[in-house]
C-alpha cells in the first residue's frame, strides 16, 4: 500500500468534508428547530450552485460575490417555502411534514428541469495549485474550506451570542415554554427555516465552484447530508461539521482500500445502521 | 339512406377524377407519372442532459442530410416515385428510461417509416430493442458498443466502428513511439460503450507485454475525480487510456491537467475530438483521441476507383464546408455519424428501389461502399447481424501551433498523419 | 366473508377489466404500451397504500422492490432460461423474503425515522446491483434477442406480459379489498391510529407490520419483472428510481389513502397526465412540478385525497366506495 496515495486521498476527502458538513448543516438546524426533515434539501443545493453559475456568468460578477447573493436569496426563499408549505402543516405528523417538503423537491426540479435543462455546467475559476510531493491542493478548495469554516463560526456565534440566535434555541428546547416567555415561534421558525435554506444555498454555491453540476445534482449531496445528519446527531449544526469531516475523511481513506464504485454501498449501509442502533446520531447528546 | 350512397360515392369519384386531373396535367405525356410521397424518420435526441454536447452534433448532421436531399428534390426511386424525408423526434434527455418510451411511440403513434438510433451506446441498445420488437429498421449513429450488436438482431445496423477497436490504436501508438513504456492505467465510465472499450483495450495491452497498473470504472455522471486521480498517482502509469463521454471526459483531463499528472499518453474517449473540448485550454494539449471520421479526412471518388468500391454522396471537403457554412461551427465525427447514418438509408432505399423493408434490409445486406465518412459493410452473419465490419478509426491530438493556439492533428495510423506524435510533458 | 355480497370489489374488478381489454381487443399495441404503464402504477401505488394507507409507514423507497423483482426476474430468464410466469413468481418471492429481513428491524422504526431509513435501503441496493457483476454492474442486462422465440416472438411476448400486467393489477386490488375488509387490516389500522393502544388491545404490532410489508413488497416486484421483460434492458438507474416510487407516493396521497380505489384513481389521473406532457418539447419533467403541487395542495387542504373527500362529502358515496 502507498502511503503518499492514502495521505493526498485523506486530505482531498478531508477538504471536501468541510463542504460536505455545511450542505448537512441546513438540513439538522431545521430538524432541530422544529423536527422537520426537509427533503427539499437537494434541489435547493442546487438551486445555490446556479446562483452563483448565473451570477458569474451572465452578470460577470466574482463567483465568490454569488456566495453573498445566494445567501440572502437562500433566507428569502426558506421564508417563504415555510409559510407556504411547512406552516400549515408544522404540528402534523411527522410524516405530513415530510411529503409537504417532497413537495417542494418536486416542484423545483420540475421548473429547474424545464429552465435549465439537465446539460452540465460548469465554473471555470482557477486559484492556482499548491504542491508538495504527491500532494496537490486546489486554490478553490481551499478558499471552499476556509468559507465553510467563517461560515460555521458565523452561525455558532449567532445562535450563542445574539438575542435572535437565543430565541431560535429557545423555542428548539420548548417551543411552548419559548412562546410563554414572549418569543413569537412562528416568526422564529420562519427564520430558522430560512436560515436552513440559506446555508444549503451557500454550501450549492460553494460546490459549483468545485464541480460541474445540473439541476438534480443535490440529490448526491442531500443523500450525504442524511448520512452526516445521522453521524453528528439530527439536530445539532456544529455536529454536522464534524460529520461531515468524518464523512469526507472516511471516503478519501477507503476509497484507496476499495473500487470507488463500492463506497456509496458502504456509505448508506452504514447510515441506516446507525439509524437503527442510535437514532439521533452517533454524537448526538442523548 | 340508399339514397345518399350512390350520391356520395358519386362526389367521391368525381372528386378523384378531379385530383387526378389536376395532378396529370403539368406532366410531361411522354414520362412515367411521378409520384410524390413522403417518409418519416424517427429518433430521438438528446437535447438536454449529459449527453448533450455529441447529441447535438449527431442532430446537425441528419437535419444538413435532411437539406442536401431537400435541395436535390427528394429521394428519387426507380419507378418514379419521389420521397420527401421528414423527421419527428423527440428530448430523450439522455436518459435510457425515457428512450424506450419514446421509441415505442415513435413507431405506434406516430407510424415513422424507418428509425435512427439516440446517441450513446446505452441509448441506442434501448431503443434496438425496441425496433427489433416491432421489426424496424434502425441505422445506428453514435453507438458503437459490441454486444449490442451480438443479439442476433435483424433490422438494426450499425455506422460505427465497434468499441473493441476503439482505444487499441493508442496502445500501438505508445508501442511505436515509446518503447520503454511499462505501465498502464485504464480509468473508465461505467456505461456500456466505456465498458466495452475498456474490457477489450485491457487484454489487448496484456498481450503487448504492458502492466496494466489500473483498471477501474467511474458512474456516469462523475465530477469529482480526485479518487481515481490519487491511485492513478500512486500507480504512476506511463498511459492513461480511457474515459467514456463528453461531459465527464472533459473534467477528468482538466483534473489530471490540474493534479499535474504526468502520463506520457492520454488517450481519452468521445470527448478530445469534439472542438468544444479546447475550451479547457492548456489541459487540453496532447490530449489523444479516437475519433471515427475528421475533416482532414482523405477519402475520394478517385480513390474509391482505385480501390474498386463504389462511392457514393458528397465529399468529406463539400461535407465540411456545407457544414460551417449552415452551423457556423466545425464538424466533428458525431456530425459526419449522423450524415452518414441517414445517408446509407438513402441509398440502400434507393438500391431497394422501395421503402419495403424486406427490400431495403436486403440492399442494407449487400451494401459495401466508401463514402465522404469512409468504408461502410455489415455484418450478414446471424449473431453479428448489421455490425460494422469496414469502418476504421483515426487517432487525433490537439497540439500548439507557432502561435501557441491548439490545433488538431491526426496522429495515428501513420498513412493518415498530419503530424507526429508529442509526448505530454 | 361473503364473496357474492360484496358488490365493490366485482364493480372495480370489472371496470378495471374492461379498460384492460380495449388494447386486446383492438390489437393497438399503442394503447397497450399506454395502459400497461396505467396498470403499472396502479399495482405500485396500490401496494404502497397497504403499509403507508393502512398501516400509516411511508415507505419512501419502495420503489426497491420493483427492481429485485425485475432483476431476479431478468437474470433467471436470461441466464437459467426460465419461462416469464416461473421467473416473475420467482422474483416476487424473492422480493418478499428480502422484505420480510429487512422490515422486521426496519419497522420497529417510528414516523419519519422508517422513512429515511427506506430511502437508505434503496440507496444502497442501487450502488450494490451497480457493482455486482453478476446482473451486469452498472451496464445492467440486456437480452438476446432470442429469449422471445420460447414466446412466439417479440410481439407474441409482448401481449404475454401485458396479460400479466392485467392479472397483477386485478391481483393486488382484490388482496387490497381483502386485507381492508380483513381482521388483519383492522388490526392494520389500529396500529396506524395508535400502536400503543393497538398493542394493549392483543395486536402483535411487529407481525401485522412486517406482514403488511411482505404483502406491498410482493405486487411491485411481479410488476417489475413484467415490465423489464418487455423493456429487454435492465439498468440499476431505472430499476431503482427513487423519484418513481415518490410518483407513487403523490397517486396515493391524490386518489386517497387507506381507500381502495383511492390508488386506481390517483394512477389513471397521474399516469395519463405525465405520458401527455412527456412528449412535449418544452414541458417534458413539468409532470414533476404538477405532481409537487399536487402534493402539497392535498398535504395542505385535502388530507383524505379525492376519493376520501367524496366519502366525507357524502354518505351515500361513504356506504358504496371502498
Amino acid at each position: 500500500m502507498n502511503i503518499e496515495a492514502l495521505l493526498a486521498s485523506s486530505i482531498d476527502g478531508l477538504m471536501l468534508g468541510f463542504v460536505y458538513g455545511l450542505a448537512a448543516m441546513g438540513l439538522t438546524l431545521i430538524f432541530g428547530v422544529m423536527k422537520v426533515i426537509n427533503l427539499g434539501h437537494g434541489p435547493i443545493i442546487a438551486l445555490g450552485m446556479f446562483i452563483v453559475y448565473l451570477v458569474a456568468t451572465q452578470l460577470g460578477l466574482n463567483p465568490y460575490l454569488g456566495l453573498v447573493i445566494a445567501l440572502l436569496l437562500g433566507l428569502a426563499f426558506g421564508i417563504v417555502v415555510y409559510f407556504l408549505a411547512v406552516h400549515r402543516v408544522i404540528n402534523a405528523p411527522e410524516l405530513t411534514t415530510l411529503l409537504a417538503t417532497f413537495s417542494v423537491n418536486l416542484m423545483i426540479i420540475g421548473v429547474g428541469t424545464v429552465v435549465f435543462t439537465t446539460t452540465p455546467r460548469a465554473l471555470a475559476i482557477d486559484l492556482g495549485t499548491w504542491q508538495s510531493g504527491v500532494i496537490t491542493v486546489l486554490g478553490t478548495k481551499a478558499v471552499a474550506v476556509v468559507i465553510a469554516v467563517i461560515v460555521t463560526g458565523a452561525l455558532y456565534a449567532f445562535l450563542y451570542r445574539t438575542r435572535v440566535g437565543k430565541s431560535i434555541r429557545a423555542v428548539a428546547n420548548n417551543r411552548a415554554a419559548a412562546e410563554l416567555m414572549g418569543i413569537n415561534s412562528t416568526w422564529v421558525l420562519a427564520l430558522s427555516f430560512g436560515i436552513g435554506t440559506m446555508l444549503a444555498m451557500i454550501s450549492g454555491g460553494l460546490l459549483a465552484t468545485l464541480f460541474s453540476f445540473t439541476i438534480l445534482s443535490g440529490g448526491i449531496y442531500e443523500l450525504k447530508s442524511f448520512v452526516i445528519v445521522v453521524l453528528g446527531g439530527l439536530g445539532n449544526p456544529t455536529g454536522a461539521l464534524v460529520g461531515g469531516i468524518v464523512l469526507g475523511l472516511l471516503e478519501g481513506i477507503t476509497t484507496i482500500f476499495i473500487p470507488v464504485g463500492w463506497v456509496p454501498v458502504i456509505e448508506y449501509v452504514v447510515f441506516v445502521l446507525i439509524i437503527l442502533v442510535r437514532p439521533t446520531g452517533l454524537l448526538g447528546a442523548r | 339512406m340508399s339514397n345518399k350512397i350512390p350520391r356520395l360515392l358519386w362526389l367521391a369519384a368525381l372528386f378523384v377524377l378531379a385530383v387526378v386531373v389536376v395532378a396529370c396535367a403539368p406532366a410531361e405525356p411522354t414520362k412515367a407519372p411521378t409520384v410524390a410521397k413522403k417518409i418519416v424518420i424517427g429518433f430521438t435526441a438528446s437535447q438536454t442532459g449529459k449527453l448533450n454536447v455529441e447529441s447535438k452534433k449527431q442532430i446537425q448532421g441528419l437535419e444538413l442530410w435532411k437539406d442536401h436531399v431537400v435541395k436535390a428534390g427528394g429521394i428519387k426511386l426507380k419507378d418514379g416515385t419521389v420521397l420527401t424525408p421528414e423527421f419527428k423526434f423527440y428530448d430523450d434527455e439522455s436518459s435510457t428510461d425515457r428512450v424506450q418510451a419514446l421509441y415505442t411511440k415513435l413507431i405506434n403513434d406516430d407510424k415513422v417509416d424507418f428509425l435512427i438510433s439516440p446517441y450513446s451506446s446505452g441509448s441506442a441498445k434501448a431503443a434496438a430493442v425496441v425496433s427489433e420488437q416491432y421489426g424496424k429498421i434502425m441505422i445506428t449513429a453514435g453507438a458503437a458498443d459490441d454486444a449490442t450488436m451480438e443479439q442476433g438482431f435483424k433490422n438494426t445496423y450499425q455506422t460505427y466502428t465497434p468499441a473493441s477497436r476503439y482505444l487499441t490504436g493508442a496502445i500501438d501508438l505508445l508501442a511505436k513511439f515509446d518503447p520503454a513504456a511499462k505501465k498502464i492505467a485504464i480509468v473508465h465510465e461505467k456505461d456500456s460503450f466505456s465498458t466495452s472499450v475498456a474490457k477489450a483495450a485491457d487484454p489487448y495491452a496484456k498481450s503487448k507485454g504492458y502492466n496494466v497498473v489500473l483498471l477501474e470504472g467511474y458512474d456516469s455522471g462523475t465530477t469529482d475525480f480526485a479518487p481515481f486521480i490519487n491511485k492513478i498517482i500512486a500507480a504512476a502509469p506511463d498511459a492513461i487510456i480511457g474515459g467514456g463521454h463528453f461531459a465527464d471526459g472533459t473534467t477528468f483531463a482538466k483534473q489530471l491537467y490540474e493534479k499535474k499528472v504526468t502520463a506520457k499518453v492520454v488517450a481519452l474517449l468521445v470527448a478530445p475530438p469534439e472542438p468544444k473540448f479546447t475550451e479547457i485550454g492548456d489541459a487540453a494539449q496532447n490530449i489523444v483521441g479516437p475519433s471515427q471520421w475528421e475533416p482532414l479526412a482523405t477519402f475520394s471518388e478517385d480513390a474509391a476507383k482505385k480501390a474498386g468500391f463504389a462511392w457514393y454522396g458528397l465529399s468529406a471537403a463539400d461535407f465540411t464546408k456545407d457544414y460551417k457554412a449552415k452551423y457556423n461551427e466545425e464538424p466533428s465525427y458525431h456530425s459526419a455519424g449522423g450524415y452518414v447514418a441517414a445517408l446509407i438509408l438513402q441509398k440502400a432505399i434507393e438500391d431497394a428501389g422501395s421503402t419495403k423493408p424486406d427490400q431495403v434490409r436486403a440492399a442494407l445486406d449487400k451494401m459495401d461502399l466508401l463514402t465522404f465518412y469512409g468504408r461502410v459493410k455489415f455484418s450478414t452473419e446471424a449473431k453479428t447481424h448489421g455490425k460494422q465490419v469496414a469502418h476504421d478509426m483515426v487517432y487525433m491530438q490537439w497540439q500548439k501551433d507557432a502561435s501557441g493556439k491548439l490545433v488538431k492533428q491526426m496522429v495515428w495510423p501513420l498513412e493518415a498523419k498530419t503530424a507526429d506524435w508529442q509526448p505530454r510533458k | 366473508m361473503n364473496l357474492w355480497k360484496q358488490p365493490f370489489l366485482w364493480a372495480t374488478l370489472l371496470v378495471i377489466l374492461v379498460f384492460a381489454l380495449i388494447p386486446i381487443v383492438t390489437g393497438s399495441a399503442a394503447l397497450r404500451e399506454d395502459w400497461l404503464l396505467i396498470l403499472l402504477y396502479l399495482v405500485l401505488a396500490s401496494s404502497i397504500n397497504i403499509i403507508m394507507g393502512y398501516t400509516g409507514y411511508v415507505s419512501f423507497g419502495h420503489i426497491v422492490y420493483f427492481g429485485i423483482g425485475g432483476y431476479v426476474a431478468f437474470f433467471l430468464i436470461q441466464q437459467a432460461g426460465m419461462h416469464l410466469v416461473f421467473a416473475t413468481l420467482i422474483g416476487g418471492l424473492v422480493a418478499v423474503l428480502i422484505a420480510v429481513l429487512i422490515g422486521m428491524p426496519v419497522l420497529r422504526l417510528r414516523g419519519a425515522y422508517f422513512a429515511l431509513a427506506t430511502i437508505g435501503i434503496n440507496e444502497a441496493m442501487r450502488n450494490f446491483v451497480a457493482n455486482f457483476e453478476p446482473f451486469g454492474g452498472s451496464v445492467g442486462m440486456f437480452f438476446n434477442y432470442e429469449v422471445y422465440t420460447a414466446y412466439g416472438g417479440a410481439k407474441d411476448a409482448l401481449w404475454l406480459a401485458y396479460y400479466g400486467m392485467v392479472v397483477v393489477a386485478l391481483a393486488v386490488v382484490a388482496t387490497s379489498f381483502f386485507v381492508k375488509k380483513s381482521k388483519f387490516g383492522l388490526g392494520l389500522m389500529a396500529i396506524r391510529e395508535d400502536q400503543d393502544v393497538a398493542q394493549v388491545l392483543g395486536i402483535d404490532p411487529a407481525r401485522h407490520k412486517v406482514t403488511a410489508y411482505a404483502i406491498s413488497a410482493f405486487f411491485p416486484a411481479l410488476a417489475g419483472a413484467l415490465f423489464f421483460f418487455k423493456n429487454g434492458v435492465i439498468e440499476p438507474g431505472p430499476a431503482f428510481l427513487l423519484h418513481r416510487s415518490i410518483e407513487g407516493l403523490v397517486m396515493v396521497m391524490l386518489g386517497g389513502y387507506g381507500t381502495v380505489l383511492g390508488p386506481i384513481v390517483g394512477a389513471f389521473v397521474y399516469e395519463r397526465l405525465r405520458s401527455f406532457l412527456i412528449t412535449n418539447p418544452t414541458f417534458s419533467s413539468f409532470h414533476l412540478f404538477i405532481a409537487g403541487l399536487l402534493l402539497l395542495l392535498i398535504v395542505l387542504f385535502v388530507t383524505a385525497g379525492v376519493v376520501g373527500w367524496l366519502r366525507q362529502k357524502s354518505p351515500t358515496l361513504r356506504r358504496v366506495l371502498e
